[in-house]
C-alpha cells in the first residue's frame, strides 16, 4: 500500500443531502424477487421491500446471507429485474438509468482487465461512451489523483495491492460523475487494516463527489462509519426489518477518532441489536456471510 | 502463461545442447545396438543399426553440401531442400490463416448463439475424425471444377485447404473457450454500461481469449505444416517437401543419406512455423498477464 494520502477534507458546492424537489436518488416501491428453481421449488429472495434513498445520501445494506441485499443492488442496477414491485433510480426506471449511466458501479472483486493500465482501466467507461481522448486523460488524471493512485497510472492490476486494485475500481465507478454509486462489498476481500483506511478514503471521496450510495456490506462498523443510514435486513424471505439512522456528523468530520467515538458504538450497537435481537418467529439465521 | 527465467542466451544454448543430444544417442546405439535391431516377438521396436537404414549423423550432413544427384552438376542439395521448405511453408502459411479465420468466425458464432454451439460443435468434432488420405482426392476433384473468370483452381490451393482443415480445428476449440472466459463480474460490467454484443466482444471477450488462443494458434500451425505435407503426396503437388521426401525415399538403396534431407527441411519448416506463432505471443504480452486476487 502507499502512504495515505493526507486529505484534509475539502468541502465540495456539490455538497450534502437536502430535501428538495429533486427526484430521489433510489426509490424501491414495493419489490420483490423470486428466483424459481428448476425443481419447482421457488425462491423468494426479496419480500415487499421499499426503500428510498436521498441524493448524496450514504445507506448501507446489511444482514446475513440470503438475506437478498446483493440482490436489491442487483435490482437497481438492473442487472436483474423484479418480479413485482418498480424500482426508480433519479425519477427513471432502473433499466434507463442504466442505460443512461445514471449510477457507477463497484464489486467484491475489483475487476479490472488485466490487459489494461491502471490508467486504462479507469477509462475504460468513458472509452467505451466514445469520449475524446484528452477529455479521458484528463477525467482519469483527477480519478488518479482522487484515490491517490497518480503514481501508479501505468502500472497493471497485478502490481497492485488488493486495496489499489479495488481503489481503482472504485475510480472507475466514478469516471462518469454519476450521481449514484452502487457498491457490493468492494472491501469484503481486504484485511482489516487496508478495510479501514478504505473506508476513510470512501468517506472522503464521497464527500468530494456528492454521490449516493448504496453499500451493501456484512461488516457493522464498516455499515456504522460509513453512512447516513443503515438498511437492516432478515433472510428467508428478504425484508427490510429496520432502517436505523445514524447520525455521526458531515463526512468531512468522519476520521479515524471516530472510530473510538462514544456515539460510533451506540449505533453499533443498535444496528447489532436489530440484526441479531428480537427475531420473534424464527430463530435468527446468522451463519457465515461468505458474499 | 508467460513462461519466463531462462534468458535468451541460455535457452538457445539448451536447444542445441538437445540436438547434440540426439545425435550422439543416435550414433551411440547404432554403434552399440545389435545389427538386426531390437525385436519384441516379431515386432521391431529400434531399427537395424546398418548404414542403410541408419546413416550417420555425419554423413546425413554431408551429403546436405553435395549436388541433388550424386553424378551431376545441380544445385547443392540443401539449396534444393530450402526451396521446398518454403515453398511448402508459403502453402502451409496460407492454409494456417484460412484456418484461423474459419476457426475464429466458428467461434464468435458460437459464443453468441448458445443454440449454434450445440448444433455446430458435434460436427467440428466430427470433422477431424476424416482420414485426410480419403478428402485430399475429394478436394482435388471438387477443385478442378472451379473456374470462375481467370480464376482457376489450383493444386497448391486444394493443398492448403486440406491445411485448413487440420488448422481451424484447435483455433475454434481454443476461441471458444477463451471468448467464454471472461468472469461474470466483466460481463455485467459491461452490462451496466450498456454496451453491446460487439463492444463486449472487442474490448473483453477477445484480448480475453488471447491466453487461450496462443497455444491453439501454435497447435494450428503444427496441423497446418503436417496437413500440407501429407497433402503435397496424397494431391501430387510438386515442388514441396511432401513430395520430396516421397521422391528421395526411392533413391534411399543406392543413398541412404539422401531421404534424410528432405526431412531436415520438414523439421526447419516446423520450427519456423512456431517461431511465427511464437512471435504472435510476444507482441500479445500484455494480454497474458494475470490478474492477482486481491
Amino acid at each position: 500500500m502507499s502512504t495515505e494520502p493526507t486529505e484534509s477534507g475539502q468541502p465540495v458546492a456539490q455538497g450534502q443531502p437536502v430535501a428538495s424537489a429533486r427526484p430521489p436518488a433510489v426509490s424501491v416501491a414495493g419489490v420483490s424477487k423470486v428466483f424459481a428453481s428448476r425443481k419447482g421449488t421457488d425462491v423468494t429472495a426479496l419480500e415487499a421491500v421499499d426503500l428510498t434513498i436521498a441524493p448524496g445520501e450514504f445507506v448501507s445494506l446489511i444482514g446475513p446471507s440470503g438475506c437478498g441485499k446483493s440482490t436489491l443492488l442487483r435490482l437497481i442496477a438492473d442487472l436483474d429485474t423484479p418480479t413485482s414491485g418498480s424500482i426508480e433510480v433519479f425519477g427513471k426506471t432502473a433499466r434507463e438509468a442504466r442505460i443512461d449511466q445514471a449510477y457507477g458501479i463497484a464489486f467484491q472483486q475489483a475487476g479490472l482487465l488485466p490487459w489494461r493500465t491502471v490508467r486504462a482501466n479507469i477509462e475504460l467507461p468513458l472509452e467505451l461512451h466514445k469520449v475524446g481522448k484528452a477529455a479521458r486523460a484528463a477525467r482519469s488524471s483527477e480519478l488518479l489523483a482522487l484515490v491517490g493512485l497518480s503514481d501508479f497510472a501505468d502500472k497493471y492490476p497485478d502490481q497492485l495491492s488488493g486495496g489499489m486494485q479495488q481503489r481503482v475500481a472504485i475510480a472507475r465507478s466514478l469516471a462518469e460523475s454519476p450521481g449514484l454509486l452502487l457498491m457490493d462489498e468492494p472491501f469484503g476481500a481486504l484485511d482489516e487494516m487496508t478495510r479501514e483506511r478504505m473506508q476513510t478514503e470512501l468517506v472522503r471521496i464521497c464527500a468530494e463527489t456528492g454521490a449516493a450510495v448504496v453499500f451493501v456490506t456484512h461488516s457493522i462498523p464498516e455499515a456504522v462509519f460509513l453512512s447516513n443510514r443503515v438498511v437492516v435486513m432478515s433472510p428467508r424471505p428478504g425484508r427490510i426489518r429496520d432502517i436505523i439512522a445514524v447520525d455521526l456528523g458531515r463526512a468531512e468530520g468522519r476520521d479515524e477518532g471516530l472510530r473510538e467515538a462514544d456515539s460510533f458504538f451506540e449505533a453499533v450497537v443498535s444496528v447489532r441489536e436489530s440484526l441479531h435481537g428480537e427475531a420473534a418467529g424464527a430463530p435468527a439465521a446468522r451463519g457465515v456471510d461468505i458474499r | 502463461m508467460t513462461r519466463t527465467g531462462s534468458p535468451l542466451a541460455r535457452r538457445v544454448l539448451l536447444g542445441v545442447l538437445g540436438v547434440v543430444v540426439l545425435a550422439a544417442v543416435w550414433e551411440l546405439y547404432k554403434a552399440l545396438g545389435p545389427a538386426t535391431g531390437v525385436m519384441i516377438g516379431d515386432l521391431t521396436v529400434l531399427p537395424r543399426t546398418s548404414d542403410l537404414a541408419m546413416p550417420h549423423v555425419w554423413d546425413m550432413v554431408a551429403r546436405l553440401f553435395r549436388p541433388v544427384r550424386s553424378a551431376g552438376d545441380d544445385e547443392l542439395m540443401w539449396q534444393a531442400v530450402l526451396k521446398a521448405s518454403f515453398f511448402s511453408l508459403g502453402v502451409a502459411a496460407v492454409g494456417w490463416l484460412v484456418g484461423v479465420v474459419v476457426g475464429m468466425l466458428l467461434a464468435i458464432v458460437m459464443q453468441r448463439f448458445r443454440t449454434a454451439e450445440s448444433a455446430l460443435l458435434p460436427w467440428i468434432v466430427l470433422s477431424q475424425t476424416v482420414p485426410l488420405i480419403a478428402i485430399a482426392p475429394l478436394v482435388k476433384r471438387w477443385g478442378s471444377q472451379i473456374e470462375v473468370g481467370d480464376f482457376s483452381w489450383e493444386n497448391w490451393m486444394s493443398v492448403a485447404l486440406i491445411a485448413s482443415y487440420l488448422a481451424f480445428f484447435p483455433v475454434s476449440i481454443g476461441a471458444l473457450r477463451g471468448l467464454e472466459s471472461p468472469d461474470v463480474n466483466h460481463v455485467e460490467l459491461m452490462r451496466t454500461y450498456s454496451v453491446g454484443w460487439w463492444a463486449t466482444l472487442i474490448r473483453l471477450r477477445l484480448p480475453a481469449s488471447v491466453p487461450y488462443l496462443l497455444p491453439a494458434l501454435r497447435l494450428a500451425a503444427a496441423n497446418a505444416v503436417i496437413g500440407t505435407v501429407v497433402a503435397e503426396v496424397s494431391i501430387g503437388l510438386r515442388g514441396g517437401i511432401g513430395r520430396m521426401i516421397v521422391e528421395y525415399a526411392a533413391a534411399a538403396g543406392g543413398d541412404p543419406a539422401k531421404p534424410w534431407a528432405p526431412i531436415f527441411g520438414a523439421v526447419v519448416v516446423g520450427l519456423l512455423a512456431a517461431g511465427v506463432v511464437a512471435l504472435i505471443g510476444l507482441a500479445l504480452t500484455r494480454y497474458r498477464r494475470g490478474e492477482t486476487p486481491a
